[in-house]
């Protein structure tokens, strides 16, 4: 069978979203951001909420989000996209808010936006991209970084005796009143791409029900600051990031 | 009854970064020697017979620059 015999129209089985605009991502090669942009696009996509739906922006690589998605966005201040879904929620309840954001964003100075904003059960939905290590800055050290990794300002690597320990933020979370449905989730092969995106539209389903804070965690990759090829980068997430940070539900609704 | 797929990679929009070719149960595709505008070894199909259209590598792409389509033959 040729070649032209299969692309036609009719046998499309997959394609960009409509809701990604058409605009090429600053992303290094290889990012998961571009995986993640994709999947929040193709669950809005397939909700039909295009025309409903706000995206907060956060300062940090995904600072040029609302540059991607066909969405109403604004651009909050560095670690306040909690804080100001919480208005945008508040002011417009029929629309469905959302927030994106990094690691140095959401666990290191938007840490009282984000715990408050869960503790409150604020109607958002939140999703957090875990590299851990400031991508856009060069690659500084981030709460999250794990024990022994070498970043610019730990070049010897993270000592948990003068340097702290990594953040578990979601794990945090989870023990929040305010926050309904909690999880972490990756996105470096096939299989938890596609569950990663049945993730994030629970997320959606439950802000649609009025429920609470819906958290996403996804550990992500960061192969500039890391150093790493995109391949190998994702190896290493593997090996070094998931047994610290496990993958799976952390918190679900308990009548599910 | 069998499946048979195809690509069309946006080349110039690719960067090169070979995620996808990880998630091949295939072979079908690899990077090319050549370059687009950017200077990225841009994605190509290698296997064209053995695509079986199931949509891992465009599932995992960051740039969303692949299309996949299917027939049932």
């Amino acid at each position: 069978m040729k070649r032209e015999d299969i692309v036609k129209p009719e046998n499309l089985i997959y394609k960009r979203t409509s809701v990604l605009t058409d605009n090429v991502m600053h992303y290094c090669p290889g990012c998961g951001h571009g995986v993640i942009h994709r999947l929040i696009a193709e669950v809005v996509d397939e909700m039909g909420i295009q025309d409903k739906t706000l995206i907060v922006a956060p300062v940090g690589c995904s600072v040029l989000a609302y540059n991607y998605f066909d969405l109403d966005a604004a651009e909050a201040a560095h670690g306040r996209a909690p804080a100001l879904a919480t208005a945008m929620k508040r002011l417009r309840p029929d629309q469905f808010v959302l927030t994106y954001q990094g690691d140095g964003d959401l666990a290191a100075i938007g840490t009282a936006e984000t715990i408050h904003a869960c503790n409150r059960g604020e109607n958002i939905t939140m999703i957090f991209v875990n590299n851990g290590i400031y991508g856009m800055t060069g690659g500084q050290m981030a709460p999250t970084t794990l024990e022994g990794m070498k970043t610019a300002t730990s070049p010897y690597g993270r000592d948990l005796s003068t340097m702290g320990n990594p953040l578990k933020i979601t794990e945090l979370i989870a023990q929040l009143p305010g926050s309904y449905y909690v999880t972490r989730q990756a996105v470096y092969t096939p299989a938890l791409v596609r569950k990663c995106k049945k993730a994030i539209r629970n997320a959606f389903e439950y802000q649609k029900l009025n429920k609470g804070t819906s958290f996403v965690e996804i550990v992500s990759n960061c192969n500039s600051g890391w150093k790493l090829p995109p391949v190998k980068a994702n190896q290493w997430l593997e090996e070094h990031m998931l047994p610290f940070f496990p993958l799976g539900d952390l918190k679900v609704p308990e009548n599910k | 009854m069998a499946l048979k797929g195809s690509l069309v990679i946006d080349t110039e929009k690719c960067k090169g970064c070979g995620v996808c070719i990880t998630g091949c149960p295939q072979n079908v595709i690899a990077l090319a020697k050549n370059v687009n505008a950017k200077g990225y070894n841009y994605l190509e199909m290698v296997d064209e017979d053995a695509c079986v259209g199931c949509a891992n590598c465009a599932v995992l792409c960051p740039d969303g620059v692949i299309e996949v389509y299917r027939v049932k033959i």
